[in-house]
């Protein structure tokens, strides 16, 4: 989630998805033939500008450290935590913290440190995935339907307001319940792919907006009109020449939705309906805690406070990142 | 306007169509049997599979299924649950107490976000701004069961200032809370919002010209800064309008409030489709009709823009 930012200062090029075009310029790259090499010495783009900016705020530097501990956590939580998160002593439940379990115990005498530490695994490959999922589709209907305007935008337009009419919650429990039975326990990769599609399939459109009003504006540009004067193909235009420029709006709405969706699969765990055991998620505990909460809130407070920080970390992110590119701030 | 508006509405029927379809589809066309659990322990006995099949078109295409309860629907009639209740009955019970928790809502974001966006706003950088800034970061980064439970737990159990739980008639101020919990995300987004848009228009052309003819400094900001500054907000409050009512299963949870958030929540998991179809048509119908009235609305504030 930080490549945005840290690809940043190399210019828009690594922002274009794998293209076939894509093997031409890297060979003109060495060759030094083509004017690319010059531009390196020219002021700094939009993205070296705004990575320029971002170093300096604090509140990019704070949430990227947050972020970088957390993802330390994800890929490994052994670093932090040598207790087994599914070790249940029933003797211990409920325990307050102490020195030997930070955080204290839950109510089947789990450590409750290690299930947090263990937790952010699957909530952040689930805001991941769902992010990438949303990202995905939105980028590609949206510039599609900005590119071509006319019935193709109307008519996707439209599809995307199908699921835009949607509420959030209502639609992903009729999604989560209509593909799990009640009398079955599915298993735990099948229920983060059902949670991530129905999170991807319920927030695309609001990608898609995003992309669709950056592809207008960028379609009445010079360079566009340029390139098509040179008979450059709509693939081309589209993929060499518009998406890395309309990609800025998308990549903040990205950065802050991931902290959203992880409030969100926690919001579906809350409900019964997303994550379950044996999978550990922050969603998972704070759903688990919720009958204790008066006596025991130590069961609520930690998961919730992690899960807090880690949301709070990537809209953070988000807003600075959306403050450097903005050139109005300026 | 009234071309546009009648394209508008016009554009809603496939929209309209699409979105109930979709929830009819995912309700109905589940592969298994719809009649599973719903006589106990045994199996359902076949002259009342037999029935229900007949009554509600389970024996067709889903396509027919469908438009045959739309039609039924436009009658005004929502059907029956399988126990015999009167859909509509259950709706007309439960919808007054969601529409007075998300008007609720809707007042205390509307009140409390433009308020906090207009001091930060018009001030400019400080400790005010920061302060604004950073607290709508936290709200932002709640989810909103977090914030239901520690509000109810810490007002409702510790300081006993509220009822933990919400009856059936729940009065505006029983509603407050809830209403509070409801709007908080919106109330953040709302003073970002009228913030952004203020310290855009501050600079504007038009508020230099107004203190250049000697105005009043009142009257530049409430008549010609503020009119211009709040145009997005007022339509961010519109759309949210019809996202609260869908969006209040999770506080309609925590606070046990009767409305339509509890009772579609349970017919889903009950699979009582009938009611489920009817609830988020309900919903979807709202939503849609809410989006029009701010698209309308913005022509209206805004005389710069014309749809024809």
């Amino acid at each position: 989630m930080t490549e945005p930012t840290a690809s940043s200062p190399t210019t828009e090029d690594t922002q274009a998805p794998p293209a076939p075009e894509q093997a031409a310029p890297a060979g003109s790259y060495s060759a030094g033939t083509s004017a690319r090499p010059a531009e390196a010495e020219k002021p700094r783009g939009l993205w070296g500008d705004a990575w320029h900016d971002l170093v300096r705020r604090p509140m990019f530097l704070v949430a990227s450290v947050i972020i970088l501990v957390l993802l330390a956590m994800v890929a490994f939580p052994q670093l932090f935590t040598s207790v087994d998160p599914n070790h249940a002593d029933l003797l211990k439940s409920r325990e307050g913290p102490s020195a030997e379990a930070w955080f204290g115990y839950d109510l089947q005498g789990r450590d409750i440190f290690s299930r947090t530490v263990h937790g952010a695994r699957a909530s952040v490959i689930v805001g991941l995935l769902a992010t990438l999922g949303t990202v995905l589709i939105g980028s590609v209907v949206g510039i599609l339907s900005g590119y071509y305007g006319g019935w193709v935008d109307n008519l996707l337009s439209r599809f995307s307001e199908i699921f835009l009419g949607l509420p959030f919650v209502l639609g992903a429990i009729v999604i989560l319940t209509t593909f799990n039975s009640p009398q079955e326990i599915p298993s735990g990769t099948r229920v983060i792919m059902q949670v991530v599609t129905s999170i991807a399939v319920l927030s695309w459109p609001i990608a898609m907006r995003i992309m669709r009003s950056a592809a207008i504006a960028a379609k009445q540009q010079d360079y566009v009109k340029a390139a098509r004067a040179l008979g450059a193909t709509p693939r081309r235009i589209i993929l060499r020449h518009m998406l890395p420029n309309c990609l800025a709006p998308v990549l903040v709405y990205a950065t802050i939705a991931l902290g959203g969706f992880i409030g969100a699969e926690a919001t579906l765990s809350y409900l019964g309906l997303g994550l379950k055991f044996p999978v550990v998620s922050w969603g998972v505990m704070i759903s688990d805690s919720r009958e204790f909460i008066q006596a025991s809130p130590h069961l609520l407070l930690f998961p919730a406070g992690f899960l807090v920080v880690t949301v709070l970390a990537f809209v953070m992110l988000g807003d600075a990142v959306r403050d450097a590119l903005d050139p109005k701030q300026k | 306007m009234g071309r546009y508006v009648l394209r508008r509405l016009l554009q809603l029927i496939p929209v309209f169509i699409g979105t109930t379809f979709i929830i009819y589809a995912l309700v109905w066309a589940v592969p298994g049997d719809p009649f599973a659990g719903k006589c106990g322990e045994r199996s359902c006995p076949p002259s009342y599979v037999a029935e229900m099949t007949a009554r509600y078109h389970l024996d067709e295409p889903l396509i027919v299924q469908y438009f045959k309860y739309l039609g039924q629907l436009f009658t005004g009639n929502f059907g029956e649950t399988y126990a015999g209740v009167q859909i509509g009955d259950l709706i007309a019970n439960a919808y007054p107490t969601t529409v007075r928790l998300a008007v609720v809502a809707l007042l205390i974001e509307g009140v409390i976000g433009v308020a906090a966006g207009i001091l930060t706003g018009l001030r400019g950088k400080g400790f005010l701004d920061s302060l604004v800034l950073i607290s709508t970061l936290f709200l932002i980064s709640l989810p909103v069961f977090v914030t239901g439970f520690v509000l109810k737990v810490w007002l409702g159990t510790e300081l006993g200032l509220i009822k933990t739980s919400v009856g059936s008639d729940p009065s505006i101020g029983e509603l407050l809370v809830p209403g509070f919990v409801l709007g908080s995300l919106s109330m953040a987004y709302v003073a970002r919002l009228t913030r952004t848009s203020l310290m855009e228009n501050k600079r504007a052309d038009y508020v230099r010209t107004a203190t250049a003819k000697g105005l009043k400094q009142n009257r530049v900001v409430g008549v010609h800064l503020l009119r211009n500054s709040l145009i997005p907000v007022v339509t961010f409050l519109g759309t949210d309008l019809g996202a609260l009512m869908g969006g209040a299963i999770v506080t309609e949870g925590v606070f046990n409030i009767r409305g339509i958030g509890g009772l579609v929540y349970k017919a889903i998991l009950t699979k009582e489709g009938m009611t489920v179809t009817g609830i988020v048509t309900l919903l979807v119908l709202v939503y849609l009709l809410m989006n029009l009235l701010v698209d309308v609305l913005y022509a209206v504030l805004d005389p710069r823009i014309r749809y024809d």
